[in-house]
């Protein structure tokens, strides 16, 4: 397990804050997932052991929970929004453009590394459907032009770095 | 009007009909008590309260008291305490009795519910009880037969779930069938100290699992097999091999150490199927060792004795006892008796009556393994406590006969009479086997069968009935499951012949008769006779032996009186 020691630092400080440590369970993933991306077979043994576990009461955590990933993702997460409002303003188009786009099909990674586009439920923003989350940043209105326009936008970034 | 009988027991009111329960006793034990019958699959007796199966829904009620003055609010349609009715059912697993608490299990609401809980329950499981083992013993297919709808309005496709999962050498998983009720993590977690189950993924698509990379290999694990309600845990020795109701159950105990677990065996024309706990909560609770559940495989087995033989030759039983009689009283005064803590009490007592008639002491050999602190004890002989009653032996057994191999080399003993013992894995050499006559009853083929002058084969634990002392002194009986194979003789008669062959007193070769004397010569035994025997066994006073050096570390419900002798 490779941690930041920023993320170890902030483990060891969230752990005293419940009364057993079995409740630190879900921070724990949180932070990891927050550093690696996803959580491992060998992240779920870690916090197991660092919490006085055994490792199938971790994994039953982490499969309990769609938003706990398992594997890894591309650098950049596209969350596009499937419920009722963004859908039928057009979510899956969007969604569609952006796999054209990334010549990448929904739920995996891009050949690059660089992207990886998903459905979610809803993003809170049914006013201004259909919206889409790039990491921590919403984006409103995303026809497949703005669909076009993002996706140039983070291939230009990827280009620079 | 409900007044408290004794100061531990609650009076608690179920389907109109009271009962007096120690308190915090949940609903369903409480119903069960006045025959009320509160359907469960989450809830076991020996497990912690999940309360995940929703299906032991009742109704419940409170005696109403008037809140400021506390005073009871009366009733005047019946002139009795009014009871303040709970509008929501609540599950019985997790409801402890209190003082007046009323119950109703048999409502049209409850009745709702548990056709509510049985029809989801159903929804995605299989239905294919003709080809599942749990058939005959299932609580899903008992409890939709008693309380389900009868009918199904599921149109949809059923979730497909893997089918056959090795979740361990013996338990094989069917997920389809699995109605996540629990009981095997909590099992796993609470009894076997092994936490490898848990549910995964969420909702409809819940999986048992066993965690990637391990297994279950516990010595427990199909204990998980016995609680589960549904056959979604198989084992896979039993799997697919007989309908269960077609089985004899027969009261037996697990031979493997001096615990005593208390088993059923499950036969069905003179063969056996599977070894299964049965519920002693002084000993076993509803548990047993996976190795326990293996042990009829000896009855088969190919070493097995079948044939009489005397100096080589096939021999009738009289022949044998002849032989074995001459042979006996020509070494008079140089014979040794090996005694066995395999045998049962009855057999160790005639074995004794073999030795007071040949003029000689017994020894014993023990077997010492390591105790798991659960159902296997140290001491891997199930009846050594049985010789120090019986009076077969004064001093606890060990592991190798040095005693025997020096009398031996220095000519004190001519015969030996070896009852289900190997002197070879006592560690006598072939030279000194060689140099003595040796008189052999047991089971199957060893190096001793193979020097014997006389070898009289007998019956193992599933093919004949007897007692066996456990290391709580309980004194616990086993019956006859399965006929002897061709050819084996049974033990007691005999054991009874060769006594008289050798001068000895006449005996009774039957069980019950033999019982009679028992209770005659052994002050212990006195009050027992085979026939009244209770199920759970009976606790023989083990004061006088408390000092000896048992080996026996703690084991569930079991505290040794002394320090173990052998602190490993």
């Amino acid at each position: 397990m490779k941690l930041k020691p920023e993320t170890l630092r902030r483990i060891d400080e969230v752990i005293p804050h419940y009364p057993v440590k079995r409740s630190a369970t879900l921070p724990l993933l949180h932070l990891i997932q927050e550093d690696a991306g996803y959580i491992s077979s060998e992240a779920v043994e870690w916090v197991a052991a660092k919490l006085e576990l055994q490792p199938i009461n971790v994994l039953e955590v982490v499969t309990f929970y769609p938003m706990f990933r398992q594997k890894p993702i591309g650098r950049r997460h596209i969350k596009v929004c499937r419920t009722l409002s963004c859908a039928l303003m057009g979510g899956y188009k969007t969604c569609e453009s952006f796999e054209k786009e990334f010549n990448t099909p929904r739920g995996e990674v891009s050949a690059d590394g660089e992207v990886t586009i998903e459905f979610v439920e809803c993003l809170a923003s049914c006013g201004t459907a259909p919206v889409v989350m790039i990491d921590d940043d919403l984006h409103e209105k995303v026809d497949c032009a703005k669909a076009k326009q993002l996706s140039d936008q983070i291939k230009a970034e990827s280009k620079k770095r | 009007m409900i007044a408290t009988p004794k100061p531990d027991l609650v009076t608690v009111n179920v389907d109109g009909k009271e009962i007096a329960v120690p308190k915090g006793t949940n609903v369903i034990e409480a119903a069960r008590l006045v025959g009320v019958d509160v359907p469960y699959y989450c809830y076991h007796p020996k497990l912690s309260i999940s309360g995940n199966c929703r299906m032991c829904l009742i109704e419940m009620g409170m005696p109403a008291v008037d809140p400021a003055t506390k005073a009871p609010i009366m009733d005047p349609a019946t002139g009795k305490q009014k009871i303040n009715w709970i509008p929501r059912p609540q599950i019985g697993c997790a409801t402890n009795a209190s003082p007046g608490l009323h119950i109703r299990t048999n409502t049209p609401q409850i009745k709702d519910c548990r056709e509510g809980v049985m029809e989801f329950l159903l929804v995605n499981h299989p239905l294919d009880c003709p080809i599942c083992d749990q058939a005959g013993e299932c609580k899903l297919q008992e409890q939709s037969t008693g309380y389900g709808r009868g009918y199904s309005r599921f149109i949809e496709h059923k979730n497909v779930k893997p089918k056959r999962t090795q979740l361990g050498p013996r338990v094989t998983l069917d997920d389809e069938r699995c109605i996540l009720c629990s009981r095997c993590i909590r099992f796993c977690k609470e009894v076997a100290k092994d936490d490898v189950l848990g549910f995964v993924d969420r909702g409809s698509y819940s999986t048992l699992t066993c965690y990637p990379g391990k297994a279950l290999a516990n010595n427990y694990s199909l204990n998980t097999v016995d609680i589960c309600p549904v056959g979604a845990l198989t084992s896979t020795d039993f799997r697919f091999k007989m309908r269960v109701w077609f089985l004899k159950q027969t009261n037996s105990i697990d031979t493997e150490s001096s615990v005593g677990a208390n088993t059923v065996v499950w036969s069905r024309e003179g063969v056996i199927y599977r070894i299964t706990p049965r519920q002693n909560d002084g000993v076993n609770d509803t548990w047993m060792p996976d190795s326990g559940r293996d042990l009829y495989k000896i009855v088969r087995a190919n070493d097995r004795l079948a044939v009489i033989k005397v100096n080589g030759a096939d021999a009738s039983l009289d022949e044998a006892v002849n032989a074995a009689g001459r042979l006996l009283q020509s070494a008079a005064g140089a014979v040794a008796v090996i005694g066995s803590g395999r045998s049962s009490v009855e057999e160790q007592f005639l074995t004794r009556k073999l030795a007071d008639a040949l003029g000689t002491s017994t020894q014993l050999v023990s077997r010492v393994g390591q105790g798991d602190g659960l159902l296997i004890s140290a001491d891997r002989n199930p009846n050594v406590r049985g010789a120090l009653v019986t009076g077969l032996i004064k001093d606890l057994p060990t592991a190798k006969l040095t005693s025997l191999g020096a009398a031996i080399d220095a000519g004190k003993v001519k015969a030996v009479v070896v009852v289900g013992e190997d002197l070879a894995a006592a560690g006598l050499s072939a030279t000194q086997m060689a140099k003595v006559a040796i008189v052999y009853l047991g089971t199957h083929a060893n190096a001793t069968s193979t020097a014997a002058r006389v070898v009289i084969p007998t019956l193992t634990v599933f093919e004949k009935s007897g007692t066996f002392v456990n290391q709580q002194f309980r004194i616990q009986k086993y019956l006859k499951a399965v006929p002897g194979v061709a050819g084996a003789q049974d033990d007691l008669p005999v054991l009874a012949r060769l006594v008289a062959a050798v001068g000895g007193p006449i005996l009774a070769g039957e069980l019950h008769a033999l019982w009679r004397t028992l209770a005659a010569e052994i002050a212990a035994l006195a009050p027992i006779s085979f026939a009244t025997l209770p199920e759970a066994g009976l606790l023989l006073d083990g004061t006088p032996y408390a000092a000896g050096p048992f080996v026996e570390t703690e084991s569930l419900h079991f505290n040794p009186a002394a320090k173990p002798a052998v602190t490993t």
